[in-house]
């Protein structure tokens, strides 16, 4: 470890003298255990290469990796639904088609490829938007907004067919039900059964699959922020990975793996919130 | 005068081993037909040319260097230009088809061939094997697929088949629980009731009564995989734990020149970027096509 620091042509001396003082010398077990057992007491050790206080790196990440999944969120759900629904209202014929088959393909398309695609489009022969994801240091909501627009709008683009996936699916089945059919012969207006009856129940499921596609999102997040250079938790993993940093590396996955943990489980809290059918333990 | 005929009369009923190759034939019919499956087939094949005869076929070595031609815009003697170190984008895209195509490929197998096999033993057997088998499943989708791969081809030195082995082993237990999901519908049926009165050992039944019936299924989840394998593998060898350069990978590619995209160079990571988006779209036009031809 301290040879990839200090580079190939340390001194010998002063290899084994920073190893010792990293305790890079030990066993790999000895190593993890050393981590673990901070990690319990709420210390997540210090970064091998910038020695700062591990916490301290991610927090600041955090903040800017969960500003940019907020944009993505915000931008995608409504629209992911929104495109679902519009499909679902036309079952079969050539919105559908076109909805269905463009959101397909460009969820297939991994995000960095979509980075270069709207960086070549938007940054480069319309010029109307920065390549770089860092709006400059204490810029207003609506300059950070702008800088953010390239790398959300490659999340977007991922998670749209999930979303409109699902609301599509929602919202057939919610046209076929028998409350729907009940809500048109008693003479409602198209407009308010759709609002009333339809919507309310495709979705659902809708949300549920937002929350769950949160792991999509940060293993997006990854490729993304790397090639916006965007300081978040995606790049600090890819800092850690590429200078073997064990403790920051180990550290922003385990926080990753909480967040998605959380999220999936609010989905489920939520998702039963949200549908009286399935509330748990109502029945006493 | 019209006499009702009665139409089993006329009809002679099908031996079962007939019946079974008329409705594959009908399958593939209706397989044939969606025009979705075509459209992605015609892309796929595309660039399984491409992985067999691309360096056959590509008018310059993907490794031959050229400082004195390096990163040109695209021209009559470089159809896609040249990149950081003079080589010729377009023979490297063409030749990158194959590292992906085969990584990828032998990923989805492994995973495919593993989860069966646990799928069809613990939708069929139940019980503890069950119980067990599908909590090791819950905590391994609790990661994302990006995140883990990340963490273990660091760990271990990032080559053709450790990325092979970590995608398969990451595929494992999510194609094991499509297949179980099958299985569970299937093990009900009449022919397993009477395999199992004639005495057969598991192992045959899960296998040779079973297995030829939830084909379908797996073929479909086979084909959305290998889409998510290329999503992953791709994605993977940009961060730089995937396949290694010099290998003419897109994904090593477009990591090499991302950052000449600002300054208006963007031949080297626009080609490789737009091959990988046409083949994942194939696929998926593939896969999209299978669903909806064999699940009806």
């Amino acid at each position: 470890m301290a040879r990839r620091i200090l580079g190939n042509t340390a001194d010998q001396r002063a290899v084994d003298a920073l190893n010792e003082e990293l305790g890079t010398n030990r066993n790999a077990f000895v190593q993890y255990a050393d981590w673990i057992s901070g990690v319990v007491t709420g210390d997540l050790g210090e970064s091998y290469r910038t020695r700062r206080p591990v916490s301290e790196m991610l927090a600041g990440g955090l903040e800017n990796s969960a500003k940019l999944a907020g944009l993505a969120f915000l931008l995608v759900v409504p629209l992911g639904i929104l495109g679902g629904v519009a499909a679902a209202l036309k079952e079969g014929r050539l919105r559908d088609r076109v909805l269905s088959t463009g959101g397909l393909s460009a969820t297939a398309i991994p995000e960095f490829v979509w980075a270069v695609l709207v960086i070549l489009v938007f940054a480069l022969w319309l010029d109307v938007l920065p390549v770089t994801a860092q709006a400059p240091r204490g810029s207003g909501l609506l300059t950070q907004v702008e800088y953010l627009l390239l790398p959300a709008l490659c999340l977007v683009f991922v998670l749209f067919g999930y979303i409109s996936r699902m609301a599509r699916a929602g919202t057939i089945e919610a046209l076929d039900a028998d409350y729907t059919r009940t809500a048109v012969l008693k003479g409602l207006p198209q407009r308010t059964v759709i609002r009333r009856h339809v919507l309310r129940n495709a979705l659902l499921p809708t949300i549920a699959v937002v929350a769950t596609q949160t792991g999509y999102l940060i293993g997006g997040l990854v490729a993304i922020e790397l090639i916006f250079n965007y300081q978040g938790v995606g790049l600090l993993m890819i800092r850690g990975v590429q200078s073997k940093d064990l403790p920051l590396l180990e550290s922003a996955v385990l926080v990753v793996g909480v967040i998605y943990v959380v999220a999936t489980l609010l989905a489920d809290v939520l998702y039963s919130l949200l549908n009286p059918r399935i509330r748990l333990g109502a029945a006493q | 005068m019209t006499v009702t005929q009665d139409p089993l009369a006329i009809t002679p009923v099908a031996p079962p081993r007939d019946e079974a190759r008329v409705a594959r034939r009908e399958q593939i019919r209706l397989v044939l037909r969606s025009k979705t499956f075509i459209a992605g087939a015609i892309i796929v094949g595309f660039w399984v040319f491409c992985a067999a005869f691309g360096r056959a076929v590509a008018p310059y070595s993907p490794f031959e260097t050229d400082i004195l031609a390096k990163l040109e815009p695209p021209s009559a003697e470089h159809w896609f230009g040249t990149d950081r170190t003079g080589r010729d984008v377009f023979s490297r895209v063409l030749a990158g088809a194959r590292d992906i195509m085969v990584v990828s490929l032998g990923a989805t197998v492994l995973g495919t061939v593993l989860g069966t096999a646990i799928g069809l033993a613990t939708g069929y057997l139940r019980g503890l094997v069950d119980d067990i088998v599908s909590r090791v499943v819950d905590a391994f989708l609790a990661v994302p697929v990006v995140v883990l791969g990340l963490l273990v081809l660091v760990a271990v030195t990032p080559s053709k088949l450790t990325v092979i082995l970590v995608i398969g082993v990451v595929f494992t237990p999510i194609i094991a629980r499509t297949v179980r999901a099958a299985v569970l519908a299937e093990r009900e049926l009449e022919y397993v009731e009477a395999a199992r009165l004639r005495n057969e050992r598991a192992p045959y039944i899960m296998f040779g009564e079973i297995l030829p019936n939830v084909l379908a299924p797996v073929l479909v989840e086979f084909t959305v995989r290998l889409g998510y394998a290329i999503f992953a593998i791709a994605t993977l060898s940009f961060l730089g734990v995937g396949i290694q350069p010099p290998a003419p990978d897109w994904g090593v590619q477009v990591f090499d020149h991302y950052q000449f995209l600002n300054g208006g160079d963007w031949w080297p990571t626009v080609f490789p970027a737009a091959a990988i988006a046409t083949l994942v779209i194939g696929v998926n036009l593939v896969a999209d096509g299978l669903t909806h031809a064999l699940e009806r």
